[in-house]
């Protein structure tokens, strides 16, 4: 049975496309037949966290209005046989496709894939109405600030007055050093507030900054956002997996890291 | 953090934001501006002072959470705290 799962936060910049990315190859790396749908139009990105940018040659709108066939615009990953992108159009705006069309479209791909994984843009409006269209589920990123918080719980209320019956938080770039001290909300505190499920917890993890200068996703390298999100990805598929715990660097970590950075 | 600061250390902040964000997710998920919460607060007093003669001072209105019975998260409720001052006469 294939699913269509929807990531958003309503916050911009809070991790939904390089969350995407990582849960999209995590699944992938499951064997899982997987595409990934960039539904933020005139504001491309997820081919490039991907780095599958030199190979558009379609996109999302040339799809939706019948241009191509979905096949011919979906681009196949690099390391990944059973993984595809379908890129969203850079010269176009939210309006270039309705919610109608991104259902239509998300049933037709059931048929192929086992995941259809879709990256939400960030606001209420258009874009996001796009994006849930289709979707049985979502995940909901957020970090653990008070505005992130804030707009997911507006997304998260939005979606349950859609009738969403599956909707899990995955609480992003926590730092454990500044939770101790008690300067940062914990997971707790997170959940607390918002009253959701929680499917996974990313530590803040210099690896993803340079994963996505790289353009590959972390969840192929050995580190702890890596292994965060390829727990997520086991805990979408059903698997049960314990939580991990993210312990701050130690003294002797800290001082290794100085000798490594070279200041 | 310096050593004086463990002992004088004022709230964290991570609590503070909590705190915060307790209370404008409250006014945001029951979609009531500060404006209407007067209004149904001044409704209410009227309400009940023609039965009863109420502390106004003492009021205490606010929209809360609460768990639902039907079991299915939280929902919004309005707490009322009103300090009853006498019943009127001729009120039953």
């Amino acid at each position: 049975m294939s699913e269509v799962i929807v990531i958003t936060s309503g916050k911009g910049g809070v991790g939904k496309t390089t969350t995407t990315a990582n849960v999209g190859t995590g699944l992938a790396k499951l064997g899982k037949k997987v595409v990934l749908i960039d539904t933020d139009i005139g504001l491309r990105n997820l081919d490039v966290v991907m780095g599958l940018e030199n190979r558009i040659v379609y996109n999302l709108v040339d799809v939706v209005e019948g241009s191509c066939r979905p096949k011919q615009a979906m681009i196949k990953d690099k390391k990944y046989s059973n993984l595809f992108l379908l890129p969203s159009a850079q010269t176009r705006d939210k309006t270039s496709v309705t919610p109608e069309q991104m259902k239509a479209l998300t049933d037709e791909l059931r048929e192929d894939f086992d995941y259809i994984i879709l990256d939400c843009p960030a606001g209420i409006e258009q874009g996001f109405k796009n994006a849930i269209a289709g979707a049985d589920r979502a995940l909901i990123v957020t970090t653990p600030e008070v505005s992130a918080i804030r707009d997911a719980d507006r997304i998260i209320g939005l979606l349950e007055s859609e009738d969403f019956k599956q909707i899990h938080l995955i609480v992003n770039r926590i730092r454990m050093d500044m939770v101790k001290k008690g300067d940062m909300m914990s997971v707790e505190d997170v959940l607390d507030i918002l009253a959701i499920d929680l499917i996974g917890v990313v530590p803040d993890d210099e690896s993803i900054v340079v994963a996505t200068n790289e353009g590959e996703p972390v969840v192929n390298k050995p580190t702890q956002a890596g292994k965060a999100f390829e727990n997520i990805c086991r805990r979408v598929d059903g698997e049960e997996v314990p939580f991990m715990e993210f312990q701050p660097d130690g003294f002797f970590k800290k001082l290794a890291n100085l000798f490594k950075r070279g200041y | 953090m310096g050593f004086m600061d463990a002992f004088f250390r004022k709230r964290s902040s991570g609590s503070k934001a909590k705190d915060r964000l307790k209370l404008v997710l409250v006014s945001d998920r029951a979609n009531c501006s500060p404006d209407t919460m007067e209004m149904i607060k001044n409704d209410i007093i009227q309400v009940i002072s023609k039965y009863m003669e109420i502390d106004t001072q003492g009021l205490d209105i606010q929209i809360t959470q609460t768990a639902s019975e039907g079991g299915n998260g939280n929902v919004p409720a309005i707490y009322a705290n009103i300090p009853i001052k006498e019943m009127k006469k001729g009120s039953r």
